[in-house]
């Protein structure tokens, strides 16, 4: 049989995909065991108690300092900038991707420039944010919105595009205004879309999160782990890393459930 | 003049000329079934009678007004494909023109309200024969199962022109005849003028009153851009068929007999007077 025929089972397709962690894990705990078997003092692989250690201390002692337990605090900060963040963007693009979409007037104003801010790095941006806007929270804010805002953005306004035009011609002889259109024929089917977009920005918005933690910030996770490298605290920075993948890994999983309970339709062969 | 009355129209895009000089006028209540030849501009011309494209050289008119410039709900169409809404359940497929009509804002009607609109949105899904998938969305219906449901949202709004393009082309012949059978039965009780494409002789003749072909005279490949298609052939069914009356061979031909030969029992329309479609006299709601 041609190998684009072949297809796992479901049990061997567990296997297969826990296989590169595994691999990965078992690389880790071999270096680990020879570098400190050469150097027992040696900080860049620690050895799992060490970290195992040192997560205890940080989520699991308050801080001597602050009275806080420091991975939650910091956790907690972060995820607040980047819910706030996200959340204006989401608003700020399914406002912009909509008008685009719907109204060919309002396209011809702000597509070309959406496309032209979209182009902007955004982490170039960041010194001005930080001059303009201070170095509290709302710059930190700023960025995330500005990095991710444009282009879910224009791929809202793509999606509502590719509506075929049969379906708003259909609605117009239902009697729906260019209102109605925009909230019940195009929204419902841009939704959907908006989500799976979402989960793709999720990336990008932890890292201009964590940029801008790093520069200036007194908590937050990224904060935490740009802190504590001047101590080349590996036991520390490796357990703060897995933690903000899970952290993305939960949330993206959690929007395409909610992609599914929301919208069932786009589950079903042939709705799109 | 009532009906349409279609004068000079010319329709181009860019360079290439599609309909050239097409006069034509329909009666209020007939069926016009439009044939012709793959890309002759039957699509073009049924988008200019509902408003979609505006013809670059002559005029439409209905009732003696020019056709307004964009789709509304006096004119209802049934496209090929594309016709129903994936995201709406089939139910709320059908209730959808009605719930945006008498909610302008906010496109939904809720209490009891919502509950009449449901009611009638299945009265007319019985109709189509659809009773039973109203949970559904469309991706889970069949070609010809799809097609019933834009054809019964299209009728929900009650429109005085009905727009259809090729809409039971991917059927078989089994639930063509049946869909035939409920389309002529439509066009007998509701107060509408029918126009359908197709490429299906036999449907022509089976459901319309007068037969319409486009066909290019001249097709030399370098004529090909400078000359549109027009009318070649205007054929009146006879005997005549009229909306609601009977006719002598307008028998609800049975699926297996999908055949102009076969003649049956005659019946112009299967409801009493006072079914639950209103007759003329309390028509149109709108327009
Ligand atoms: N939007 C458009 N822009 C440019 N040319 C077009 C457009 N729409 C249609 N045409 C051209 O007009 C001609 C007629 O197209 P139309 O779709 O009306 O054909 P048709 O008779 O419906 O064909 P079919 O039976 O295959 O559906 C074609 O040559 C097509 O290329
Ligand atoms: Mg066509």
């Amino acid at each position: 049989m041609r190998w684009i025929n072949q297809r796992p089972s479901k049990g061997a397709q567990v296997v297969l995909a826990c296989l590169p962690f595994v691999l990965l894990g078992l690389a880790y705990l071999i270096g680990s065991a020879v570098r400190l078997a050469d150097n027992p003092a040696d900080k860049l692989l620690p050895s799992l108690q060490s970290m195992g250690r040192m997560i205890e201390v940080m989520a699991l002692t308050p801080d001597k300092r602050t009275g806080d337990y420091l991975l939650w605090s910091d956790t907690y900060a972060s995820l607040g900038r980047l819910w706030a963040g996200l959340g204006i963007a989401t608003a700020l693009a399914l406002l912009l991707g909509l008008v685009i979409g719907v109204l060919p007037v309002a396209r011809a104003v702000l597509s070309p420039f959406v496309a032209f801010v979209s182009m902007v790095p955004p982490l170039a941006l960041l010194p001005i944010l930080f001059i303009v806007l201070g170095l509290g929270e709302v710059s930190k804010i700023a960025l995330i919105v500005i990095g991710v805002a444009p282009i879910l953005a224009r791929d809202l306004s793509l999606a509502a595009l590719a509506l075929p035009r049969e379906q708003i011609v259909k609605a117009e002889t239902l009697s729906a205004s260019t209102w109605l259109i925009a909230i019940r024929v195009v929204l419902p089917q841009i939704m959907p879309r908006l989500i799976d977009s979402l989960r793709l920005q999720l990336g990008p918005a932890f890292l201009f999160l964590i940029a801008a933690e790093a520069i200036s910030s007194d908590s937050g996770l990224g904060y935490r782990i740009f802190l504590v490298r001047r101590y080349l605290s590996m036991d520390v920075i490796f357990p703060y890393v897995i933690w903000i993948t899970l952290l993305a890994v939960v949330m993206d999983l959690g929007l395409r459930v909610l992609r599914r309970r929301l919208y069932p339709w786009t589950e079903l062969e042939g709705a799109r | 003049m009532s009906g349409l009355t279609i004068q000079n129209v010319w329709k181009e895009y860019g360079d290439q000329v599609v309909l050239e000089n097409i006069s034509l006028s329909i009666a209020p209540r007939s069926f016009v079934a439009l044939v012709g030849p793959s890309g002759c501009g039957k699509t073009t011309f049924l988008r200019m009678l509902l408003g979609q494209e505006v013809p670059t050289r002559g005029r439409i008119d209905w009732d003696g007004t020019a056709l307004p410039p964009e789709p509304g709900p006096e004119r209802g169409v049934v496209y090929q494909r594309y016709s129903v809404f994936p995201h709406l359940t089939v139910l709320q497929n059908v209730m959808m023109g009605p719930e945006m009509r008498q909610a302008p804002l906010v496109g939904r009607v809720f209490g009891p309200a919502r509950r009449k609109l449901a009611d009638e949105a299945r009265a007319m899904l019985t109709e189509v024969g659809l009773s039973g998938a109203e949970a559904k969305y469309p991706a889970q219906l069949s070609g010809g199962m799809q097609q019933r449901l834009a054809l019964a949202q299209a009728l929900m709004m009650r429109p005085r022109i009905l727009l259809l393009d090729e809409p039971f082309g991917a059927l078989d012949p089994g639930i063509r005849a049946e869909i035939h059978t409920l389309m002529r039965r439509l066009w007998n009780e509701l107060p509408m003028t029918v126009v359908m494409v197709t490429h299906d002789l036999r449907e022509a003749f089976t459901l319309a009153t007068r037969i319409i072909a486009f066909d290019r005279t001249r097709n030399r490949p370098e004529e090909r851009l400078r000359y549109g298609a027009t009318i070649t052939k205007d054929i009146a069914i006879w005997p005549p068929r009229r909306a609601g009356a009977q006719t002598l061979y307008d028998a609800d031909i049975p699926p297996s007999q999908d055949d102009l030969t076969a003649f049956g029992l005659t019946s112009g329309t299967t409801r009493l007077p006072d079914g639950d479609i209103p007759d003329d006299a309390t028509y149109p709601p709108h327009g």
